[in-house]
């Protein structure tokens, strides 16, 4: 890897104190190039949403503990602070939340919402911010912009929100965009609608995108690369068509193997068995292993190893590593 | 332009509402009967308040041994003259200025005091919050009638006592109507999407809190103005409020009670006016708080 990537996390752990200590994040490492689409999967509580707002510095400080390293086009993202953190929030880095009917201001209409951005990142006045604006919720494609640009939120659609929740996302041309799960609150039609959108933004604006999904289907649709997180940390990453065609972890299999298609009606589903492991003590062996049909004795002694299997692609398990030498 | 077309179709009925949003406001009001007409009866008093030297009305101060306690209709004296001969009319309209003055500034400078503290204690949280609300809590073991009085009679007769301690009395309850509004407010998305674009503190208040908390807080406040004004007439009333011969409705109401078998007509006529004041003001805030809503 020649160039900076655009975002680094390294050896990255999170911890919320409170009553009971909760490990979120187990030492995660992951690298984003610039341009570059990432899908992040995993199940719920497997972490995701906490390594987006770690990267914008959205966990609230009193309660959690942080340690390793975040940077963003080498900026530690740790260190910022004051003005330079609220000219990175937005300016540099901006996200799109999963709810857009709460991710809005309901008192206020949609262009002052993106305008109010615009004018504190650019300085500019309130005039020319509106006709950002505009031009942002005609590239987002929402039909009569002019009128929408005086809308609540509450006079929108699902879909046409999610719409302009992304134009005031990219209004300030970040380099990098945060997506958590955007299109689970909508339905299926403006779901493909919405990533196709995305896709064809991060094109058009050269964008780095971190994409959270729970979806496998999303994850395939709009990546270039894929990491699967589970309970804390990537268990496999690689690009979309290494990880999908010969997925290497057993939770990759797993999720791979848990979908509807082909299924007979009357026969059983695949599914994983169990459930995610409690995350209030830090692991120490392979999180995966309680769930892991091919589970071995070496899997619960100590944490899995990455293994390289070349071209960018890594998983974290014994079996991916005893492949790889073999191979 | 794949998706395009899917969308194109809205409502027209949704497309056509693009004014802002208090000609919405205005509007919504305006279809509500109710709250116009006590708007109306609350601004002509208000009117007739502020204007009561132009109106020709007799001198409010001017006593008369013969024509005392007359009944309404009597000729010179519409309403009637009180237990010093001063002509009723002239005294209700007068009474007004004071009555409506100590029953809304107290309720504004609560207003501006109270939301401010609320305001900091539910964005803040954590042990800000306890000092602030622990200490508002003090305040609302007292009934506030008690509280009013015990801070007026402490301070002594007066105007401005009398505003200073309705003051005091209205801080708590509008402070923790913001504080949980503004908890409420601050646990959304939003909030947490202002910040992801770089929104410091203050601007996140300002906008974001405020603009969503001001609405519950101002209605409510609304609808105290009704208590304030009765809670300052009792205070003249009990004689510890403003001071004879002043004309306020409590104040009147007190020195006509002794009447109330000779002429309760005339006598019952402060009440009146307290009771339909209070009353429009109340239904004014009930019709302001569904005027407000934009959410449905």
């Amino acid at each position: 890897m020649s160039e900076t990537p655009l975002v680094e996390f390294k050896d990255l752990v999170v911890r919320f104190k409170g009553e009971r200590t909760v490990h979120a994040i187990n030492g995660l490492n992951l690298s984003l190039k610039p341009g570059e689409m990432l899908g992040l999967l995993g199940e719920s509580g497997s972490g995701k949403s906490v390594t987006l707002k770690t990267l914008l510095r959205l966990l609230p400080p009193k309660r959690t503990d942080l340690e390793g390293s975040v940077t963003v086009l080498g900026t530690d993202v740790m260190s910022l602070s004051g003005r330079a953190l609220a000219k990175y929030r937005g300016g540099d880095v901006s996200m799109v939340f999963q709810e857009p009917a709460l991710a809005l201001d309901p008192v206020y209409t949609i262009g002052d919402q993106i305008a109010e951005t615009v004018m504190r990142h650019k300085g500019i006045s309130k005039l020319a911010a509106m006709d950002v604006a505009l031009d942002m919720l005609t590239r987002v494609r929402i039909p009569s912009p002019e009128r929408r640009l005086k809308n609540y939120p509450h006079e929108m659609s699902g879909g046409m929100r999610q719409r302009a929740m992304i134009a005031l996302a990219l209004a300030c041309r970040p380099k990098l965009l945060l997506a958590d799960e955007p299109t689970t609150a909508l339905d299926a039609t403006v779901q493909i609608q919405i990533l196709l959108l995305l896709r064809e933004l991060q094109k058009e604006f050269g964008m780095g995108v971190i994409f959270v999904t729970h979806d496998i289907g999303v994850a395939v649709e709009v990546s270039d690369r894929i990491a699967v997180m589970y309970a804390g940390n990537i268990v496999e990453t690689g690009t979309t068509r290494d990880v999908i065609k010969n997925p290497r972890h057993p939770y990759t299999k797993g999720l791979l193997a848990a979908n509807l298609h082909g299924a007979v009606k009357g026969s059983r589903l695949d599914a994983i068995p169990g459930s995610p492991p409690p995350l209030e003590d830090a692991p120490s062996s392979c999180s995966f292993a309680p769930r892991c049909s091919l589970a071995r004795p070496e899997c619960w002694k100590a944490l899995p190893p990455r293994v390289d299997l070349g071209g960018g692609h890594e998983a974290a398990c014994v079996l991916a590593a005893e492949e790889a030498v073999t191979a | 332009m794949i998706m395009a077309a899917t969308e194109t179709n809205a409502p027209a009925e949704q497309v056509a509402k693009t004014k802002g949003y208090w000609s919405g406001v205005v509007k919504r009001f305006s279809r509500d009967p109710v709250a116009v007409t006590c708007a109306v009866i609350i601004l002509l008093l208000i009117l007739a308040a502020i204007f009561a030297p132009y109106l020709g009305l007799n001198d409010p101060y001017k006593a008369s041994m013969i024509k005392r306690l007359k009944p309404i209709g009597y000729p010179g004296f519409p309403l009637g003259t009180d237990e010093q001969g001063r002509d009723m009319l002239a005294r209700l309209i007068y009474g007004g200025r004071l009555t409506l003055f100590t029953g809304l500034v107290p309720v504004v400078l609560a207003f501006v005091m109270g939301s401010t503290l609320g305001l900091i204690a539910g964005y803040a949280g954590g042990w800000v919050n306890t000092v602030i609300m622990r200490t508002v809590d003090v305040f609302f073991a007292f009934p506030s009638v008690l509280l009013a009085i015990a801070i007026s009679g402490a301070l002594g007769a007066g105007i401005l006592n009398t505003i200073v301690s309705l003051t005091i009395v209205f801080i708590p309850p509008i402070a923790r109507v913001a504080e949980s509004a503004t908890a409420s407010v601050r646990a959304l998305d939003y909030i947490d999407a202002a910040r992801a674009s770089g929104g410091n503190a203050l601007t996140i208040i300002r906008v974001h809190v405020l603009g969503n908390v001001l609405g519950p807080i101002f209605v409510y406040a609304t609808s105290l103005t009704s208590v304030c004004m009765i809670l300052a007439a009792g205070l003249s009333f009990l004689g510890i409020g403003v001071r004879p011969p002043e004309p306020e409705w409590g104040l009147m109401l007190n020195t006509l009670r002794t009447a109330i078998y000779v002429n309760p007509w005339v006598a019952a006529l402060p009440g009146l006016m307290i009771f339909i004041t209070s009353l429009c003001l109340n239904l004014l805030s009930d019709g302001l708080r569904s005027a407000m809503n934009v959410k449905d």
